[in-house]
């Protein structure tokens, strides 16, 4: 596991049945290039997280394939329609084959 | 003594030369392989379609002073899917973002690296099937790939 690799993710609590909403997230990792060079000229070896994906309650919201071009802590920002209460679930693949997910739960009122 | 200095002359010449000609045939080698990912990227994703103009749009500052860092947004209204290449890259891919029945816009931000000056180029799968492509060039103060 790449060291201190923490998600956050900024969801709304609440939102109206259908309503359009903005979600935001956020993990720490390095996102190592694999371009790089240590300080002997040794080429530091690739490791980065290769793909993100959202969904809610099985069905998917987005899905991205990441390349080493994606700045270290990948921050993405897209939006989601909320049909009903339920849980967006948050995955991150990362190279060496750790998962990270995060859940938020939104209460449609 | 003649004969000696005619040989030096010689010798520096043709390894001047030669220096060129390396030079020379090593620049436009970098290029057509850059090239040639990049359409390897692009016919992976569209299978050969035609690929036309609007559709897509790419939202990215004209200059990025840290090129490790450059935010961009891709959105293409309909759109099932939107890759984003960099062509001035080490590697041209940078992302495919895929948009699923519950996305509610096909857009999407993010920050990327850009190694130099380039064009970043996003192509999107609209809802037809149709490719469309657009492409905006970023100039990069300092490079974000190397150390």
């Amino acid at each position: 596991m790449a060291d201190g690799v923490k998600p956050r993710v900024r969801v709304p609590d609440e939102a109206k049945a259908g309503e359009v909403i903005q979600i935001k997230t956020l993990i720490s990792h390095p996102m190592e290039s694999g371009q790089r060079r240590d300080d002997d000229g040794n080429l530091i070896p690739r490791s980065i997280i290769n793909r993100f994906t959202v969904e809610f309650e099985g069905e998917s919201v987005i899905d991205v394939a990441m390349e080493p071009a994606i700045s270290s802590n990948p921050y993405f920002e897209f939006e989601a329609t909320v049909p009903s209460s339920g849980s967006f679930v948050f995955t991150w693949y990362d190279d060496d084959g750790d998962v990270y997910t995060e859940e938020k739960t939104v209460t449609v009122a | 003594m003649r004969r000696i200095e005619t040989m030096h002359v010689t010798r520096r010449d043709s390894l001047a030369l030669g220096l060129g000609a390396a030079a020379l045939a090593a620049l436009p080698l970098r290029a057509q392989t850059a090239d040639a990912n990049i359409e390897a990227a692009v016919l992976d994703f569209t299978g050969d379609a035609e690929l036309k103009e609007g559709g897509v749009t790419l939202t990215a500052p004209e200059i990025a002073e840290n090129g490790n860092t450059v935010p961009i947004k891709v959105e293409a209204p309909g759109a099932s899917e939107i890759l984003v290449l960099a062509a001035g890259n080490p590697n041209p891919e940078v992302g495919r973002f895929a948009f699923g029945p519950l996305a509610a816009s096909q857009y999407a931000s993010t920050r990327i690296r850009l190694a130099q000056t380039q064009d970043v180029i996003a192509i999107a799968k609209l809802g037809d099937g149709s490719f469309a492509r657009t492409s905006q060039e970023v100039k990069v103060t300092i490079g974000g790939c190397g150390g």
